[in-house]
This record gives C-alpha cells, sequence and structure tokens, in this order.
C-alpha cells in the first residue's frame, strides 16, 4: 500500500511508499526504524486514524481500509497511554467492552481479569491521573488487551518508562503476547527493544520496507548498509572482492588487510563490495604477531566490556568489543600495537 | 548630585517598602483597588439594601422609617381601603419569567455554542485565533444598537418576516416583535460569545488523542461526544452557562427594546419603580431579590467547581 499525505498538493509527503507486510497470526512483530521512517503512519492505517491513498489492509481475509477505527477489531495502545483522565483504572479497562455494550456481569469479570493480568488489581478505583508512568502504561494495555482483539498495536509504549521499568516491560510483554495469543505489532525505534522481543522484525527507511525477518536473520545477515548500521554497531568497511577459496572469497580492505566472507549473489571478482563487520566478531590479540597487525588508538571500559577503536596498518580504524571475562588491561591500553583476528565469515558482504 | 541623591532617596524607599512583611506590602498594593471596590461597588450597595427598608416618598426619594412593605409588596397587595393583604402573583411572574427566559438563553447558547466552539478547537491553529478574533468582533459594537437592530430584523416589515412571506411558510407578517420569543432571541445573541468562549477553552485543552483512543476502543461520534468530549470540557460548559444566565436574568435592554416594555424581567421593574413609579424602596428590594437570585446561582457554580476539583484530585 501506498500512503500520501495532502496528496495533490506542493508539499505532498509520500510517507509510505508501496509497503508490502504479510503479519502471521499470533506473531509478535515489529515495525522498526528511525523517526520519520513511517513506522508511525503504517499503525495508524492499521488502526483506521488514516486512509491509505492506495492500497488494501486485509485483516484475516477481509478489506478493512476503508472502516472507521471504531469498527475495526484492533486496539492500540498509544504512545503516551491516552488514558481517560476523568474516569478510574477499572472505567478505562471497561470503556472498549462498554462500547461493544457487553453483560455488565461479564465486563466486572473482564476487568478483573486484566487488572490481574497487568498485576494491578488493587489499583482499580484510582483515578488514572493518579497513577505513576508504569501504572499508566499497564492499564493501557489492560484496556486494550480487554476488548480481545485479533490484533494489538502498540506504538512506542515503553519509550517513556525509565530504563529499568523498560527492562521488565519488555518480559512483560512477551509473556503476555505468549499467554493471550494476539498477534501484536509493535512500533519501536529502538533496536535492542525490537530484538530481545519480536518473532520477526521490519525495518522501515524513508517510507520502504528494507528488510523482513527474524530478529538474527537481521542482525546477522542485514540486507543492506542501512540495516546493518542501524541494528546495532557495526564497521562498514570498503573492500575489493577477491578469488573464491571453498566456500569463503577474499576481500581485500584499504590497506591490503584479507577478510574472509561467506559469498552473497555472484559477485564478480574485483568488484567494489561493503564489508559489515561486527565490532564482537573480532578478537584482539596482546601479540602484535598473530594476525592483522593493528594499533589500539582509543580504549574505552564500559562495564561488561570494553570498546577499542583500533587502526590497521594503513588500512580502516575498527571498533572493536571485548567482553570483560578476566583482567586483561595489559598492553591494551591506547598506543600499544595489538594482532586483530578475523575469523573467517565474521565479516559479511552487503548487497547495496 | 540632585540626580544622585533622588535616586539615593528612591532606593530607600524602596528598600523601606520591601522590607514590610509580606501581608502588609499586599495589603498597601492592593488599597487602591479595595478603596475603588468600596466607594463603587459596596457603597451603593449598603444603600441599596437600606432603601429597600425604608418607605417611599411621595415625589421619589425615601422617607427614614424602617419598613418591610417593599418586600411584601412583591408577593402580596395591600388592598387601599382596609389595609389587608391579597396574593398577587404579577411581580412574582416576572420573577419567574426573568428566570426561564435566562434559562431558555443558557439552554440555546449552548445548544449553538458547544458545536460552534468544537469546530473552532479542531480547526488548525491559525485559523483559530481569526475565528476566536471574529466571535468577540460583536463586543466592539454598542449591545443598544445590537438590539435596535434585532428589533429591525425581527418587526413586522423587517427582514425576517418578509423572508418567511416570500418562500410561503406565512401569508402575513408574524407579530414576532415585542413578544417573550423576541426578548429570548435578543439574550441569546447578545450573551453567546460567553458561552462559546469558555467551551472553546476547554475543548483547546483536551488532548485530542484522548479522542482517537476511544474511536479505538469502539466508541462512535456519539458516544465519543457523550463519553469524552462534554466530561472532558465540564468546567466551561459549567462556567459558559453562568456566565450566560447571570447577565440574562439581569438584563435590560432585550426586555426594554424586544419586549416592549410590556413583558418585564427584573431589571426593567426595577428601572419603573425608580423612575416613574417613584417608589425607591420597592425597587430597591427588587434589585436585592435579583442579587441574591445571582448569588444562588454563583453558590452552586461555586459548589459544583469545588466538588468536580475534589473528585479529580
Amino acid at each position: 500500500m501506498t500512503k500520501v499525505f495532502q496528496a495533490g498538493s506542493a508539499e505532498s509527503v509520500t510517507a509510505l511508499d508501496e509497503v508490502s507486510l504479510a503479519i502471521r497470526d499470533n506473531e509478535f512483530f515489529t515495525l522498526l526504524g528511525p523517526s520519520g521512517c513511517g513506522k508511525t503512519t503504517l499503525l495508524r492505517l492499521i488502526a483506521g486514524f488514516e486512509q491509505v491513498t492506495q492500497g488494501n489492509i486485509l485483516l484475516f481475509g477481509d478489506d478493512v481500509a476503508g472502516l472507521p477505527p471504531h469498527k475495526r477489531p484492533i486496539n492500540t495502545v498509544f504512545q503516551h497511554y491516552a488514558l481517560f483522565p476523568h474516569m478510574t483504572v477499572a472505567e478505562n479497562v471497561a470503556f472498549g467492552l462498554r462500547m461493544l455494550r457487553r453483560d455488565k456481569a461479564e465486563i466486572r469479570r473482564t476487568v478483573e481479569t486484566m487488572l490481574t493480568l497487568v498485576k494491578m488489581p488493587e489499583l482499580a478505583d484510582r483515578k488514572s491521573s493518579q497513577l505513576s508512568g508504569g501504572q499508566q502504561q499497564r492499564v493501557a494495555l489492560a484496556r486494550a488487551l480487554a476488548n480481545h482483539p485479533r490484533v494489538l498495536l502498540l506504538d512506542e509504549p515503553l519509550s517513556a518508562l525509565d530504563l529499568k521499568l523498560r527492562q521488565e516491560m519488555r518480559l512483560e510483554l512477551k509473556t503476555l503476547q505468549r499467554e493471550t495469543g494476539i498477534t501484536f505489532i509493535f512500533v519501536t525505534h529502538d533496536q535492542e527493544e525490537a530484538l530481545t522481543m519480536s518473532d520477526r522484525i521490519a525495518v522501515l527507511q524513508a517510507g520502504r520496507i528494507q528488510q523482513v525477518g527474524t530478529p538474527d536473520t537481521i542482525y546477522e545477515q542485514p540486507a543492506n548498509s542501512f540495516v546493518a548500521n542501524f541494528m546495532g554497531e557495526t564497521n562498514l568497511l570498503p573492500a575489493v572482492l577477491g578469488t573464491a577459496e571453498r566456500d569463503m572469497i577474499s576481500c581485500l580492505l584499504e590497506g591490503g588487510a584479507e577478510v574472509l566472507a561467506q559469498p552473497v549473489g555472484n559477485e564478480a571478482a574485483g568488484s567494489r563490495v561493503t564489508l559489515s563487520l561486527r565490532p564482537e566478531r573480532i578478537v584482539l590479540s596482546a601479540d602484535p604477531g598473530t594476525g592483522l597487525a593493528g594499533r589500539i588508538t582509543d580504549r574505552l571500559y564500559r562495564g561488561t566490556d570494553t570498546s577499542y577503536r583500533v587502526k590497521l596498518e594503513d588500512g580502516p580504524e575498527l571498533l572493536v568489543y571485548e567482553q570483560n571475562v578476566a583482567d586483561r588491561s595489559s598492553g591494551m591500553s591506547a598506543g600499544n600495537s595489538v594482532g586483530v583476528l578475523i575469523a573467517p565469515g565474521a565479516a559479511r558482504i552487503l548487497v547495496s | 548630585m540632585a540626580e544622585q541623591r533622588d535616586a539615593a532617596n528612591q532606593a530607600t524607599w524602596i528598600d523601606r517598602f520591601s522590607g514590610l512583611p509580606e501581608a502588609r506590602r499586599s495589603l498597601i498594593l492592593l488599597s487602591p483597588a479595595f478603596a475603588l471596590i468600596g466607594a463603587f461597588g459596596l457603597a451603593p450597595l449598603c444603600l441599596i439594601l437600606v432603601y429597600s427598608f425604608l418607605v417611599p416618598g411621595t415625589y421619589g426619594g425615601v422617607v427614614w422609617e424602617f419598613s418591610l412593605d417593599a418586600y411584601i409588596q412583591f408577593l402580596f397587595e395591600r388592598d387601599i381601603f382596609d389595609g389587608t393583604l391579597a396574593f398577587n402573583a404579577s411581580y412574582l411572574q416576572i420573577g419567574a419569567r426573568s428566570v426561564i427566559l435566562a434559562g431558555l438563553a443558557v439552554v440555546g447558547c449552548l445548544l449553538i455554542g458547544f458545536p460552534t466552539a468544537y469546530f473552532i478547537a479542531t480547526r488548525p491553529p491559525g485559523l483559530r485565533n481569526v475565528l476566536i478574533f471574529l466571535v468577540t468582533v460583536p463586543f466592539w459594537t454598542n449591545l443598544l444598537v445590537r438590539t435596535f437592530s434585532m428589533m429591525l430584523i425581527l418587526r413586522d416589515q423587517g427582514p425576517l418576516n418578509s423572508i418567511l412571506m416570500d418562500i410561503g411558510i406565512t401569508g402575513q407578517p408574524l407579530s414576532l416583535l415585542y413578544t417573550d420569543f423576541a426578548i429570548g432571541l435578543g439574550l441569546l445573541y447578545s450573551f453567546l460569545p460567553f458561552m462559546v468562549l469558555p467551551i472553546y477553552a476547554s475543548l483547546e485543552r483536551i488532548d485530542f488523542r484522548l479522542v482517537e483512543a476511544a474511536y479505538d476502543l469502539y466508541a462512535n461520534r456519539w458516544k465519543v461526544l457523550q463519553r469524552i468530549l462534554i466530561p472532558l470540557s465540564l468546567p466551561g460548559i459549567a462556567g459558559g452557562c453562568f456566565l450566560v444566565f447571570i447577565p440574562s436574568l439581569s438584563s435590560f435592554l432585550a426586555p426594554d427594546l424586544l419586549g416592549g416594555g410590556k413583558h418585564l424581567m427584573i431589571s426593567n421593574l426595577i428601572a419603573q419603580q425608580f423612575g416613574t413609579a417613584r417608589n425607591w424602596p420597592f425597587g430597591a428590594a427588587a434589585a436585592m431579590i435579583l442579587l441574591s437570585l445571582v448569588l444562588i446561582a454563583l453558590m452552586i457554580y461555586a459548589r459544583q467547581t469545588a466538588r468536580r476539583e475534589r473528585k479529580v484530585v
């Protein structure tokens, strides 16, 4: 589908350009991308707050593109929760069911179940304005889930929470999704959030889908340099393809260092490509004689790991992460010469 | 030198002032306002209160003699010959008409004002300011002139009647002017901005993501209005209702011009008593009755506001 804002005017903006996605039932699906990539627009289209310019939205086979939001079996957890400030927690949770004219006893039962599910049954009579951010988040979840939607949309629901709570909620969301069996479509700009929670991820950039896949596929086999760069840290290195050796192909970095990578497609020898080399896949040795010769230019201690910047002889500078499993401060400070070991297949050739 | 000394003097004067305790300072700063309110607000009010308990002079003015007659006269008629009291509803009717017409003006203003305010609040910010500005434009013209123009529109040969006759709704002119309907319409027209502005102010503050959330939770337009927009703009609605009710209740021009002096409201009664009827105590008593009606309305408003705030906090 395509979404154009202010179509036909001089200021028309194509927010989504021929996006096509198939999301499976019971899936935790994440739309990941930087701000302005169109992920929220896509969510709003699915929810029905915006109308598609061109294309369809099929929900279990039915086209819902023309339906207003209140006629779609879809509920949303909004970024800022949008709890009704003039209602209690219980009234908020019951709202959707009341609108659906469900039986009173059933509503009461469901509200209780939902508040227990999100672990806050004792706050049912609180005004929603009296809740903390984390509590509001849970009420927003309960309010959306109470209607047993076929699809639950979550618009950056964790972004307003502090780090500790955010990490807790990630696990809880994942558990909730498994327990309820509802399809979750989760929007975020946080790649770590996407990696830890999703069954599958769609990476969006500039209104186009860059790659769809499981978290490990997206991380380990990024389709292009945007995905590689957006999904965590990586070294993007220009290289020239050499000859194939068994199932590996040799790639020459600037300065002549050779790295072995898995061939992708059938690129001819001598063609220029970009390599993505994850910093945690590079191993440093205090003995400058092993592997490629390099010199540490910068060292940053980060708790669980240490990050180094290593300049290859006559070549590029690499970012390297080393886990702090053993004390290894000697010979690894800035200015020291080290050996840089890159295992065959650690680098990945990017097609574009 | 002189300038320097002046500056030094000024500094000490300010220093001395700022050295005073907070309460004293506020009192000094507020004293001009207190003096003004006392002289032109409180003092006349006391005068009216006192006059309402006196006996009318033959040619206007008052005789300084205590009497409850003015208040009794509002409900009862004293027989000229034997001095017995008989219930007389005509003044009570004027009071009731005032309350009913003011109430109808409130209802009318609400029915027109809420959609108007909602329409304005949902426009883009630049347009909103223009529209709000347009709402306040009538304030620039004298109320008397505006009420006169209402007379012109409503009279038998006026544009409203000729339109009605042209499209064949009525064969002969309807007598619209000098009726309760004309007074109500005049009140509605005069005080509509007082309804639109406070409702707009509270609608504008509503987070419209809440409206989206309600739609998302299966509410249709009507339910969104009923469950979200009206409850959240209730402070503005209540404020608007009282801002329309109070001046409508004490309105003088609309009943005087559009009611033709036949359909009196309480203000016209007061004016009559101080003017042609030369019964100042009765006029003063009617003014006190009007004042108490307004105070009752204000008390209801204050209590509701307090209750709402307790509920929110």
